[in-house]
């Protein structure tokens, strides 16, 4: 028993109930779609919400990027790559200006996106609040009646007890003075490029059955305080290895060449901006 | 001048049933029912008909056998329960023109947040017992609207150092604390965000009675300096007595007394009222 | 030339995927799909219910991509489900229709229609039976043959569709509230995602997809101590229902027109929990609560544990975990579950970069000397 699959996977119909449930999104940004979420041929938790929402977007045009943690060549992305190229023979890339579709985890690319392009976040807790508050019905009162204090809270105790806000990535954001998200696991660096932001910003938890979205120019702010504003990662006087470049989300790593002391030495954690930056130096 | 003084709160013809009534017991006849109870379908009604004001700067008593209605009251006053009929009203929220009860949910969290404060009777009720105690407070002034964190942690440590919780164990989870504590940081946080009108629910009970005292003694101090409004129900005349203005009386589910606190010890007309006074004596 | 990716992952990958299937062939054999199929009828079954996909030739497939681990196996089927267009939902598929191989009830020795023992591993010694390291497809055939002879089964006329349910014994006697048939269109959990409060047909179908362990572990737990609970089984009864489609092209659904596209083994499962009813005048009485389990396959423990779980939603006491439906099920999907555990392998450099960063910061003691906080716009409240 031989089997073809459909393009791009899904049945037409279960693409189009996918593609409702982000247009639903779009028109309430912020605001997290539930979707009867498909299993797919990879792992829950392993990006099945971005997968999705790429297989329902995807068209034989379509030039593809996928980035995890800001590599396009870790076994993940490679992964999801290989199951849309095989179910739609669509075309690939490393470059982010080239792409019309890019779906990332936990980084937005150092390029800045452009109007027409469409970044799909993979997402694995989207409900900002669940620390706060652990059941979803109530979670889900507390958006409608637009209630965060309990946003705030979680940052209050962190500066009480470690003098300063401690998230790490996925620091909460308010969307368009209405609704709190999560904006996936991306460091707090990657939050100020939500704001604004010329491209569609796609979100699909696939485990927990969520989609939200942030179209094209939406206000985006960090949650802080009016004393304690919201600050990025800091890479201050470092710099990329290979490119040299600054200002940008950098990778540590320990130098195993200097021996015992091990050296700390940094390198682009975007792999495809940095082979960008290699590219037009040897130009 | 106004001719008359607006109340604060006025609740008018506030009812709570828990059970869908019966052809026997829909009209609410006392001959039908035992005590408030449905014998044949089981209903309870818990509050019939309860009209009460409270006055600004007032502290006014509820006084009741539990089982009379007098928490029930409270949990709908916070719209902790939904009532079953009737309203009530807030001078501060437009004017005291509209019934808090057939508001939004939305709007009644902002009442919550902003007009109401509430101290339970159970201190875990009323904090997030995992998070530290000036976490509590700020939770309620963030959800007032504040955003400035050094002016909340001041005012958290100042609401604080008053209810007696010294400043080194601020940081600390309520859940490490004594009975006492708690309800202390409890009444703190209720005020934080100097809401015109306090509930409080037994909150002595269940505390030993030097602890009482202090509780006590800390409502009364706060009450004088905040001219806060207080709305008090407890079953113990003792603590009516050292509190309360005014004082209604509840049995059954009804008010069957209500009038200034002393007149009412000194010449209670009603015969349940009478038995309660004895008993203290 | 200008610098390329290094495609360190593509060919990692490929290497990891060619030692897999060297892990599966390295000892020169294969294991046809047919004799999966015909010898791992209970792990077929498992796979099955938990992917929700009746299909044993698919779940042979499935089990021998999986080299028989049946989370991985039920893994495949899942995803393949989701490429199959859904063209028909089924008619109402009633128990009483079953042909019935199996049948038993903790509640009476002797229950209308007997019964019926059938297949079961319950009365065998748990003894390695090392025979059949020498067992060959002729010794198979020769007692088959002699089976056949012995029980002449070919003779026996037994009546064993339309059997009685033990449970309307019970209501017939008042001791079981009557259930009024409820014809509202069941919530199809695979197209919409469940919402809280659920549907009782939402709760059914997740606890009938659950994972068998997961599925066991919490029933096993409402009744140990988190519930206290002590069901009595009422009736188990395992075997084939027909399956029956209404004509596409005819509006008039009458039962003549129906297409006959199959049938399915189930296991059911009805038990009974003591539960005390108010009365009017006060008083009050016991009688039966009902708790429901039905699973694809023979899958008994599972489909008892669910009878327990479902009684458990449906009373919700705040109490026990067992009984809060968002902490039941939400957690025993075995995709979703195995899914986000696994994920852990994946890479965090980013995030855990992002951590550190806000560790060293906490480290120096509150506010960062050289702050990099972003312009961005105040939103207004």
């Amino acid at each position: 028993m031989r089997i073809n699959y459909n393009f791009a996977f899904f049945d037409e119909s279960s693409k189009r109930e996918i593609r409702r449930a982000i247009l639903k999104a779009i028109a309430i940004p912020g605001y997290q779609v539930p979707f009867a979420s498909r299993e797919m041929p990879i792992a829950r938790g392993w990006g099945t919400g971005g997968l999705q929402l790429t297989l329902s977007l995807v068209g034989k045009e379509d030039i593809l990027k996928v980035m995890d943690q800001g590599s396009d060549e870790s076994v993940n992305a490679v992964n999801i790559k290989k199951l849309i190229t095989k179910t739609t023979g669509i075309k690939v890339t490393h470059d982010t200006g080239e792409a019309s579709i890019i779906q990332s985890r936990h980084r937005i690319p150092e390029i800045p996106l452009q109007e027409g392009q469409i970044l799909v976040l993979q997402v694995p807790l989207p409900e900002p609040l669940r620390y706060y508050e652990p059941s979803e019905y109530e979670t889900k009162k507390l958006h409608a009646e637009q209630e965060y204090s309990g946003a705030w809270l979680m940052l209050f105790e962190q500066i009480m007890n470690y003098g300063n806000m401690a998230t790490g990535a996925d620091h909460p954001v308010m969307v368009h003075g209405r609704y709190v998200m999560a904006p996936s696991p991306i460091p707090r660096f990657d939050n100020p490029k939500l704001n604004r932001s010329k491209a569609l910003i796609l979100f699909g938890a696939g485990r927990e059955k969520k989609v939200y979205a942030l179209p094209p120019y939406t206000q985006v702010v960090s949650l802080a305080f009016d004393d304690y504003p919201f600050e990025v990662e800091s890479f201050h006087n470092k710099c990329c290895r290979l490119c040299g470049a600054t200002g940008v989300y950098l990778d540590e790593f320990i130098d195993e060449g200097t021996g015992a002391t091990g050296a700390t030495t940094y390198q682009c954690n975007d792999m495809g901006f940095c082979l960008h930056n290699l590219n037009q130096k040897s130009r | 001048m106004d001719e008359f003084e607006q109340p604060v709160l006025s609740v008018k013809n506030l009812r709570k049933q828990y059970g869908d009534g019966c052809a026997n017991c829909k009209d609410r006849q006392a001959e039908r029912l035992i005590r408030n109870y449905c014998p044949v379908c089981g209903t309870v009604y818990a509050c019939q008909d309860i009209n009460l004001d409270v006055y600004e700067g007032e502290i006014l008593g509820v006084v009741g056998e539990s089982g009379s209605g007098k928490s029930t009251l409270m949990s709908c006053l916070y719209f902790d329960q939904n009532v079953s009929g009737g309203g009530a009203y807030i001078s501060s929220y437009h004017n005291g023109q509209r019934n808090l009860f057939t508001e939004s949910s939305q709007q009644k969290r902002y009442i919550r947040n902003y007009l109401l404060g509430k101290v339970y009777q159970n201190p875990v009720l009323g904090l997030k017992i995992n998070f530290s105690a000036i976490g509590n407070i700020a939770e309620k002034l963030i959800a007032a609207g504040d955003r400035r964190v050094e002016q909340m942690e001041a005012r958290g440590k100042e609401l604080l150092e008053h209810v007696n919780i010294p400043v080194y164990r601020i940081k600390e989870a309520p859940k490490n604390f004594s009975g006492g504590m708690q309800q202390r940081v409890q009444i703190a946080k209720a005020l934080s965000n100097n809401p015109p009108l306090l509930l409080l629910d037994e909150v002595t009970t269940g505390l030993d009675l030097s602890v009482q005292a202090s509780v006590l003694d800390l409502i009364k101090t706060i009450q004088r300096e905040l001219k806060i409004s207080i709305l008090i129900v407890s079953h113990d005349l003792a603590v009516i007595r050292m509190l309360a203005d005014r004082t209604v009386v509840m049995l059954e589910g009804r008010i069957v007394e209500q009038g200034l606190t002393d007149q009412i010890l000194e010449d209670p007309q009603q015969a349940y009222t009478q038995e309660l006074v004895h008993s203290l004596l | 030339m200008g610098y390329v990716a290094v495609k360190g992952g593509t060919i990692a990958i490929e290497e990891s995927i060619k030692r897999l299937t060297y892990e599966r062939l390295k000892q020169g054999k294969v294991i046809d799909v047919d004799r999966i199929e015909a010898g791992m009828r209970c792990l077929i079954d498992q796979v099955m219910s938990e992917s929700s996909l009746y299909s044993e030739s698919l779940a042979a497939t499935a089990i021998k991509q999986a080299e028989g681990n049946p989370e991985e196996a039920v893994f495949l089927m899942r995803a393949y489900r989701s490429t199959l267009p859904r063209k028909h939902y089924s008619r109402i598929v009633r128990s009483e229709d079953m042909v019935v191989e199996r049948r038993i009830s903790a509640c009476f020795k002797d229950i209308p229609g007997g019964q019926i023992l059938g297949a079961a591993f319950d009365y065998t010694q748990r003894l390695l039976d090392f025979e059949l390291n020498e067992e060959t497809d002729e010794d198979a055939i020769i007692w088959l043959h002699e089976y056949a002879l012995e029980s002449g089964a070919e003779n026996d006329h037994t009546v064993l569709d339309g059997l009685p349910k033990v449970l309307d014994y019970l209501r017939e006697e008042g001791l079981l509230a009557a259930c009024e048939d409820n014809d509202t269109e069941p919530d199809d959990v695979t197209k919409e995602s469940i919402q809280f409060p659920t549907s009782r047909s939402q709760r059914l179908q997740i606890l009938t997809r659950g994972q068998t362990g997961a599925v066991t572990s919490l029933g096993y737990a409402a009744l140990r101590s988190y519930g206290a609970l002590h069901p009595t089984v009422g009736e188990l009864r395992i075997g084939n229902l027909p399956v029956y489609v209404d004509n596409p092209f005819t509006e008039e659904n009458e039962d003549e027109n129906a297409y006959y596209i199959g049938a399915i083994k189930v296991t059911e499962v009805e038990s009974l929990f003591p539960v005390c009813k108010q009365m009017k005048h006060g008083e009050k009485e016991i009688e039966f609560g009902i708790g429901y389990g039905i699973c694809y396959g023979q899958n008994e423990t599972k489909a008892i544990a669910m009878s327990i779980l479902d009684h458990c939603l449906e009373t919700g006491n705040p109490e026990y975990p067992t009984h809060n439906e968002e902490f039941v099920l939400l957690h025993i999907d075995s995709v979703e579950s195995t899914g986000f555990i696994s994920h852990l392998k994946l890479p965090h450099y980013v995030t855990f970069q992002s951590e550190l960063d806000s560790v060293r910061k906490s480290k120096k003691g509150g506010k960062s000397k050289e702050r990099e906080s972003v312009e961005e716009p105040r939103h207004e409240n």
